[in-house]
């Protein structure tokens, strides 16, 4: 039981060792040195995309500046391609990426749920899932143009990308639930309905977590190839426009802000996993 | 032969067999299994591992179902999990993501119960078993020995009249089982449960019970029955007691014979 043990009183007040301080010490210098190496290749990064098109090594054309990132953004806050400020593309590009990545996680969960329950239908499409998770979706592109429109292609492209890694990430936690666990509730008569609700999807929480990192960056990247193809909005739209006039700096604004869009997604879940796993 | 017939028993098999099914072929687990246990009484079920005892605790608790023969409890045949029974698992198996108490109140929920009562009864028994300030808790929070004992809270959360344990204390470090052993022995006295024990453990079986039931190597089968008396505390000491007790070594002598314990070497 020293678990609780020592969870209980409160340990005698001791001035820490110098081995001690000396070990918290170098803790904080690891800790400060990653930080200072993110931020560096970052700086390395910028200062080379600069300085090699300035020194003439490459050709500014095809690269545009860091410098010339924010005075394109400023401009296209005015007036862009189809007269919408890049704030409406970029929310347009985001709205499509939340639609697509929830709608995968939605049927996600609920296919996973049905194969976890008629164990003959995991074994009757399981070859079709996984040839169609390997499949290159984006060869659907013009099709999906044609079927569903300018609008739903987007979507659609954005939700067959993410949706079969999703089941089968999910399928796989699910046949993952300690069997153990739900003979217990078993033991109580519990209902399929409720090993389901009760075992499987609660014990299944870091699963949806996982796929969901995976599937909210395959969503983004459904939406941009839709945007490529069907949309007068949105900076995948804006992306392809930027290259055919060969306004690299169009192009590299657009792909700058995906970049922070990104970064705040993975923000996002993150934050998420840590408010639900403190429950674990 | 105990002499346990005397009252309604509490429990019967007649004739039980299970045979599992695989591409293989099919594999015969327990053959022709009779048994009774009257109310009240404590017995354990001893046998190699792989001779089937889990699989009859599972066969009483209605999740199985016999290929012949029959389960009775309360002279009503089984055809499912009963709230008259209560099992205990090999491990605590506490969900990680449940409270401690939200853990020792899932027979309820999941059979539709009083959630007020079964919170409250849960409270009472937690706190009884020393874990009164763990019941906001998680279980990981909590040692191998505590956890059990909500795992014990969570059996007798639902007011079985039957509780199975299928080595329950196998996943514990020495020291615990004994000490447990001795709680959950006094536990199930008091509250009048009739019990039965799954162990491989002889000693576990000699002290905590008062008939042994020895099963013979797969298929399973009856193999022999074993009153266990002793002189002290009224036949009934606490296990720890027991095992100091004269008889002690004679059952665990003629257990181990029974059991032809061979290590292969």
């Amino acid at each position: 039981m020293s678990k609780a043990d020592t969870a209980g009183g409160p340990q005698p007040a001791r001035p820490p060792s110098p081995q001690y301080l000396d070990w918290l010490r170098r803790e904080r210098r690891d800790r400060t040195m990653v930080r200072v190496s993110q931020l560096g290749l970052l700086v390395v990064f910028l200062v080379l995309w600069e300085a090699l098109p300035r020194l003439g090594l490459i050709n500014p054309l095809f690269t545009s500046t860091p410098s010339t990132i924010w005075p394109t953004f400023l401009e296209l806050l005015k007036t862009t391609p189809q007269q919408a400020s890049i704030l409406v593309h970029t929310w347009a590009t985001v709205f499509a990426t939340v639609v697509g990545f929830t709608a995968a996680m939605v049927l996600g969960i609920a296919i996973a749920a049905a194969l976890w329950w008629w164990a003959n239908l995991y074994r009757v499409l399981d070859p079709y899932l996984v040839v169609l998770n390997a499949m290159p979706k984006t060869a659907f592109v013009p099709i999906f143009y044609i079927w569903l429109g300018a609008t739903f292609s987007i979507y659609g492209m954005s939700l067959a990308i993410s949706l079969f890694i999703t089941v089968l990430m999910i399928y796989s936690g699910f046949q993952g639930i300690d069997p153990n666990k739900i003979k217990l509730a078993q033991t109580f008569g519990a209902s399929k309905w409720q090993v389901l609700t009760k075992v499987v999807l609660p014990g299944s929480v870091p699963t949806l977590i996982a796929a969901l990192k995976v599937n909210a960056g395959l969503s983004l990247v459904g939406v941009i190839v839709g945007e490529f193809q069907s949309a007068t909005l949105g900076l995948g739209y804006l992306i392809q426009y930027g290259s055919q006039i060969f306004k690299m700096n169009i192009v590299m604004t657009s792909i700058t802000i995906l970049a922070i869009v990104s970064s705040l997604m993975y923000l996002a879940i993150y934050w998420l996993e840590i408010v639900v796993m403190r429950r674990r | 032969m105990a002499g346990s017939e005397a009252a309604a028993p509490k429990v019967e098999l007649r004739g039980v067999g299970l045979r599992y099914f695989g591409r293989e072929g099919e594999t015969e687990a327990l053959q022709d299994i009779s048994l009774s246990v009257a109310p009240g009484e404590f017995i354990a079920i001893i046998g190699q591992s792989g001779c089937g005892k889990s699989t009859l605790l599972s066969l009483i608790s209605g999740i199985l179902k016999p290929t012949e023969g029959q389960v009775l409890v309360d002279g009503q045949p089984v055809t499912g999990p009963t709230r008259k029974v209560g099992y205990m698992l090999q491990q605590d198996y506490l969900f990680e993501w449940r409270t401690i108490l939200e853990n020792a109140v899932i027979g309820a929920e999941i059979q539709g119960a009083d959630m007020a009562k079964a919170r409250e009864r849960a409270t009472q028994l937690l706190t009884r078993y020393g874990l009164g300030q763990f019941l906001h808790h998680l279980p990981r929070q909590l040692s191998g020995g505590m956890r059990q004992r909500v795992a014990l809270a969570r059996t007798l959360c639902t007011e079985p009249d039957v509780v199975l344990l299928d080595e329950p204390f196998s996943a514990l470090d020495s020291q615990t089982r004994i000490a447990l052993a001795d709680e959950i022995t006094e536990i199930l006295r008091r509250e009048g449960k009739t019990a039965i024990l799954v162990t491989h453990d002889i000693g576990e079986a000699v002290s905590m019970t008062e008939r042994v039931v020895v099963l013979s190597r797969r298929p399973g089968r009856v193999k022999s029955q074993h009153a266990i008396r002793y002189a002290a505390n009224g036949g009934r000491p606490a296990p720890f007691a027991a095992r100091n007790a004269p008889e002690f070594n004679g059952y665990f002598n003629t257990l181990w014979k029974e059991l032809e314990v061979h290590v292969e070497g």
